[in-house]
Order: structure tokens, then sequence, then C-alpha cells
């Protein structure tokens, strides 16, 4: 599960932060503020993407570097809240 | 106030003068619409575009002072000349004329080269010294009026805007991807070098002398900042607000003479209200002020512009900007800044200078100057907040003091203190590093860098603008506060670089308009320089001792007022209704292939992204402009488009 959602996330990052350019260099752990790949209007795009796709509710305390500043963070904040929400209903 | 143009063969004759300065001057006709002129002899060519401020009758340029051995062709106003032309009547010099003009030819009689140092003024000048075979090239201290120059063939040639020296038969125009990418981190290329290869400005308050086949070129005055907090450190706020006053009444005083009517621009912040009260106290009859206004409320000012008006009794004229607006005219904003742009800023500056014109002003007062001087922008409070989270990193309360920099930046206001901190950059580590001010900035600036193509990258060979910038910085600058490192790097690079150059001199110079600005009188820069930084910036509190001293000029709710940066709708400009063709031409794949310099996929997104009204933050919006006004400027200067650059003013 973590593999597929990395992929999306991946495509979302390269398609809406990176305009398509698959040469800039976006590892797994990639930070995404230090690589000046993500601003402040970025992260409010990102949170939006996320509970738009992935069907999650993103609370302002989760709004954190640790959860969101890259493709593997991103990927086990998912995975975490998609586990808890599913669990919840 | 005018457009000057000339050469120098140091080696031999040059035969085709007029050929050459004729349409030198005429490509930069409308710096002077009044009058024009041409002296040519067998090495030297200088030519002149006028618009008549000081001296109308008699002050007709190139000008030959009284021996015959010395001509000049000057762009500018010293506005000291009264007090000068005194002082050399009294030392036995005769006058022809009343212009400053003659006042220069004397002063550079009297005292050679050195005679920069008397002038206060904004200027830019080429003096023939055909005794001793030298031509001297000077320029203002703060970088007000320009002057670049090219070399070719072992021959100088000089003039006030770059399309002057691109209509001498091989000069061409390329670009320089270093300056490219200064433009796209630092908002400016370093002087002096420019976008134009092989092309460089004279750097402010610098002379070039040319004479004996060599060429030497050095400053005659710097910016300078004492060690430690400032030197007036002993001085109460009273008796330093009290000489400050003194001194920015002076100032503008002394930039109110001319023999045309002097109006002013009030853009309902401090510093032209200031100027603005100043001014209505001297000028003879009602002060003639004039205003931008945006249909977009989070960048209108009216009402504290009619605040003013009504507080001055002022003949009040204003415009109002849409976005519209700004996309029709942009491509004639390019064609006078001559450099790629990130903001649109500049454009609604172009049509208030219009609008001045066309009521029948050739010169206004701004407020230009005083955020540099006395610590009035933003990022210098950013850089205090970031100093004060990296002493507490695991504050979460800190942090929060950035939104409060930022109020207008919606997508900063929903941040986590914890991506605020990262978003700033408040790593202790990093307090050392001379740029650490403006570092958010400049990063956040790059970012755009990333629609640079693979070929541009590659010639840039990894190249850095900010280790060019910091190594280029002065050798006490390590032992200045903080403050004052900001205050320099804003008051050298940005405001010659951007701020008077794309917003003041060549949005107004379209128009043939004339920008005054008390705050960069060189005896207030120099006072402002040794105040202590608390006095500056007391707390978050930006231009204290400047609210003090001017309280009693404008209203409460002016001077209160927290400081609102003077901005413009970008990308959302040019998406208003159905994009404009020249932006779709212009960003199209092959258009962009064509240039060569920026990715065309990567740009074809970008354009549909902002076309779809997605939220364009400060990134894609500087990126957009930027990439833009760079294919513009490619169109438009590259030697096969001249005469589209010319038709689009």
């Amino acid at each position: 599960m973590t593999s597929n959602l990395k992929t999306q996330i991946r495509a979302f990052i390269i398609e809406n932060y990176l305009f398509g350019d698959t040469s800039h260099p976006l590892d797994d752990a990639t930070s995404l503020i230090e690589n000046d790949i993500i601003d402040s209007t970025g992260v409010l795009e990102l949170v939006t993407y996320l509970e738009d796709t992935f069907q999650i509710s993103v609370h302002d305390s989760e709004i954190v570097p640790s959860n969101l500043d890259s493709i593997s963070s991103i990927a086990s904040y998912v995975a975490s809240k998609t586990i808890l929400q599913q669990s919840v209903a | 106030m005018c457009g000057i143009a000339g050469y120098f063969a140091s080696e031999g004759a040059f035969q085709d003068g007029h050929s050459v300065l004729g349409p030198m001057i005429g490509a930069i006709a409308h710096r002077g619409p009044d009058e024009n002129g041409i002296y040519v002899d067998r090495n030297a060519g200088l030519g002149h575009m006028r618009l008549s401020i000081v001296g109308l009758g008699d002050g007709q340029q190139p000008m030959t002072s009284a021996s015959g051995d010395l001509v000049i062709s000057y762009n500018g106003e010293v506005f000291n000349y009264i007090e000068l032309r005194d002082d050399l009547i009294a030392q036995g010099h005769h006058f022809r004329t009343s212009s400053d003009t003659e006042v220069i030819l004397h002063l550079y009689e009297e005292m050679g080269p050195d005679c920069v140092t008397k002038l206060n003024g904004d200027f830019a000048f080429a003096i023939w010294d055909k005794k001793r075979r030298r031509m001297m090239l000077a320029r203002d201290r703060m970088g007000v009026r320009p002057l670049f120059y090219t070399w070719q063939n072992g021959v100088l040639f000089f003039a006030s805007e770059a399309k002057s020296l691109l209509t001498v038969p091989g000069i061409e125009a390329e670009v320089d991807v270093y300056a490219l990418d200064q433009l796209f981190t630092l908002w400016a290329p370093i002087s002096p070098r420019t976008i134009f290869k092989n092309i460089l400005e004279l750097q402010p308050a610098h002379l070039m002398l040319v004479e004996d086949q060599r060429s030497r070129t050095s400053p005659y005055w710097q910016l300078q900042y004492p060690q430690g907090q400032g030197t007036t450190q002993n001085r109460s706020e009273n008796e330093v607000e009290e000489e400050l006053l003194h001194l920015l009444t002076d100032a503008t005083r002394i930039r109110l003479r001319a023999d045309v009517p002097v109006g002013s621009y009030l853009s309902g912040g401090l510093d032209s209200s200031a100027v603005s009260a100043i001014a209505a106290k001297i000028v003879p009859n009602r002060l003639r002020t004039f205003s931008i206004r945006f249909e977009s409320a989070e960048h209108d000012e009216t009402a504290f512009q009619m605040q003013m008006v009504e507080a001055l009794g002022t003949n009040h004229s204003a415009l109002t900007c849409s976005g519209s607006d700004i996309s029709n005219i942009f491509p004639a904003v390019v064609a006078h800044t001559e450099r790629p742009i990130l903001r649109t800023a500049p454009a609604p500056l172009y049509l208030l200078s219009r609008l001045a014109k066309s009521e029948g002003y050739k010169v206004v007062l701004t407020g230009e100057g005083a955020d540099e001087i006395f610590a009035g922008y933003d990022i210098f409070r950013e850089a205090k907040v970031r100093r004060f989270c990296a002493t507490r990193p695991n504050s979460r309360i800190r942090p929060h003091l950035f939104r409060r920099l930022y109020p207008y930046l919606t997508g900063l206001q929903q941040q986590s203190p914890e991506y605020l901190a990262a978003f700033f950059g408040t790593d202790v580590d990093k307090l050392g590093d001379p740029l650490h001010s403006h570092r958010p900035r400049f990063r956040g600036t790059a970012a755009a860098k990333m629609f640079f193509s693979s070929e541009l990258r590659a010639a840039l060979k990894g190249y850095d603008a900010t280790d060019d910038l910091a190594s280029g910085l002065p050798k006490d600058y390590g032992r200045w506060h903080p403050l004052h490192q900001a205050q320099y790097l804003e008051t050298s690079l940005l405001l010659p670089g951007y701020i008077l150059n794309c917003q003041s001199d060549r949005m107004a110079m379209a128009h043939g308009l004339e920008g005054r600005f008390p705050f960069l009188d060189h005896r207030l820069v120099e006072f402002a320089s040794r105040i202590p930084t608390g006095m500056k910036l007391k707390g978050l509190a930006e231009k204290h001792i400047l609210k003090r001293a001017v309280r009693d000029l404008v209203p409460e709710t002016i001077a209160a007022r927290p400081k609102q940066p003077y901005r413009a709708p970008d990308s959302r400009s040019f998406m208003a209704g159905a994009i404009p063709d020249y932006v779709q031409e212009s960003m199209s794949a092959s258009a962009v292939s064509d240039t060569g310099l920026f990715n065309p996929v990567a740009v074809e997104k970008l354009l549909a992204k902002c076309a779809r009204g997605n939220p364009a933050g400060y990134r894609d919006d500087s990126a957009f402009v930027g990439i833009l006004s760079t294919q513009l400027w490619h169109q438009m200067f590259n030697r096969q488009s001249q005469q589209h650059a010319v038709a689009a003013e």
C-alpha cells in the first residue's frame, strides 16, 4: 500500500511543484522544503490534494514538516490516517 | 533629466560620428523630448536628448566650456547647483547660462574628476576633456540615473539605456546567462553586470576615466556603516529626530528647484506623505499630487491617500489600475526596464508617470529610499524574528511572529509554527551567514530556476549567484550590526538594481518624467547609516525614528499604520479575461524552445496552472512574470527584433 501511495504522491509532486520535470532530484527522503520544492502556498495545495484524493481529514496540528516534508513521510502519514479512519469506521 | 549617448576612440580617428550618434540618441528620444544635440570631433562624440527643467532657454547640450576645451553631455540634476555656482563665481568663474550643466563644467575646470564629490544630485554624465584627451563618465551615488557602456574594436560607447548601444553596428544583444541567474535569485544583476552580455553599467558612485589608451573605474563614495550599534549612540531620540527632519526638509527643498512646476506622488504610506507634506509648505501654490489606485482591495491604499490629500489640501489626480491595464502595457514596460522582472509592480508606475506627464508635469517627488535607509521593509523585521527564533529553536510560540510580519500572505497565515520555522530558516548555525537576512528571499526566488532549460543549466556550470554576491561585500561588512548588513544589501543591490532602475527612472522616463527622491540625498543617507539600529527598528516597529520626526506633518493614522509594501497583482493580471495573445505566443512551447532558456513543457504547465486560477503563490507568480518578461525581452532585444522593441514603446 505504501509503495502505491508513494507513486501517487510522487506523481502529484512532479506534476504540481516541478511542472513535469522528472530530472529534478527527488527520492523518497528528499526534503521538500530544503530543496525548495514547496512553499507555504504549496503546503496548502498538498493538504487539499491529500484530503481530496485519500478521503482523509488533515487536522491543523498535523500540518507539520514531520508529516509532510518528504514522499516517505507523506505516505506514512496518509497510511496511518487511512488505517485510523478505517478502524474508527 | 535627459538621455545621453557617446563614444570615444582613444586610438586614431572615428569616422562615422554623426551617423552613429543619430540613431543612438533616437533610440532614447523618450527621455528627452524637448531638444536634442550632437557634438562630434576627431576622437569623441556626444549626443543628448533634453528634457528641459533648469535653464529652459540656455541649457542646450552637449555644452562646451568657454575655453572650448571641455564638452559635457549630462543627464540628471545637481540640486545644490545654486550654492556651487555662487562659490565658483566668488572664485572668479564667469557663467554664460543659468543651467546646472554649466556648473559641472566650471567645477571640473576647478577640481578635475574630483568635482563629483561636491555634487548633491542624481546624475549620469560624460565630460570630454579635449586638452587631456580624457573621457570621463560619472554616475550619482545611489544609482538613480543609469549609464551603460561597452567596447567595440577599442572604441568606448556609452548611453543612458542599452537600446541606444544596440543601434551601433556590430553591437549585438545577447543574454548574459550569469546575469539571468542573478535576476532569478537576487532580483537584480550584480553591478556592473547587466542582462546584456558585453554591456556593463557604470556602478553607482563610480567614475570611469579613459585616457592614454587606458580605462580606470573607481568609486568616489561608499555606503558605510559603523561597527556595532551606531555612532549617534550617545544622542537622544529628540536630537536625532530633529536633525533628521532638518535634513529631510532641506533635501526636499533643494529638490523643488526647477524652472517648471514640481508635483509629488502620494502612495498613502508614510514616506511619500512626509515628502509631500514638506513640499506643500514650500511650493507657492497648491501642491499637485498623483496616486495609483487598485481595483483589488488587497493592493489598494485609496483611503490613506485621500487622508493626505485632505490634510494637505493638494490638487490631486489618481488613476485606477486593473489587471487588464497591467497586462495591456506589460510589453512596453519590459521594453523600458530592458531586463526581465519578477513582479508586475513597475507597470502601474508606468501608468502613473503617464498620467503625471499628461497633466503637464515634468518632475515629481517620491518617497523612494526611506525603507532602505530607515529600515522600513518587512525583510528587516523578518531577519530579526529569525534571529529571535534561533535562540530558542524548540519554541512553538516564537514562530507565530512570522504571521504578524506578513498579514497579507494568506498561505503563511495558515501554517503551523513548525512550518513557519522551516520556511524562514531559524537555524542557529546559520547566523554567521553574511546573507542571513536575505537568504529566505533569495531561496524562494531561486525556486523559479527549476524552469531553466537543461542547456541553460549546463551553461551555468553550477554557478551560485549568492556566492558571487557574498564575495563582493565590503571588507568591513562582517563587523556591522546585522540590521546594517541587511540595509546594505537592500541599498546597494536592490535599490539601484531593481527599485530605481525598474520602478523609478525607467517607468518615469518612458514618458519624459523626472523622479526626485529626497530620502536619497547623500547627506540623509550618511546620517541614517549612523543612527543606532534600535532607533530605526525598535522592537518590530519599523522606521521608528522617521515616524517620530514627521509625526507633526502627517495625520496620526498615516504615521501609525503598519507598513504596506507596494505590490500589484501578478500572474492573475494576465488571467482576468482571455489570456492575451502575446502571452500565449511568448510562452508557447515553440517560442520557449526557440529562446532556449526555459523548459517548454514545464512552462506550458505553469501557464495552464495559472490559467486555471489555482493558488498561485510567490513561487508561481515569480516564475510566471519572470519567464514572460524574459521571453518578451528576448523577442525585443535580439538583433533581428530591434524594431519591435522600439515599436512596443
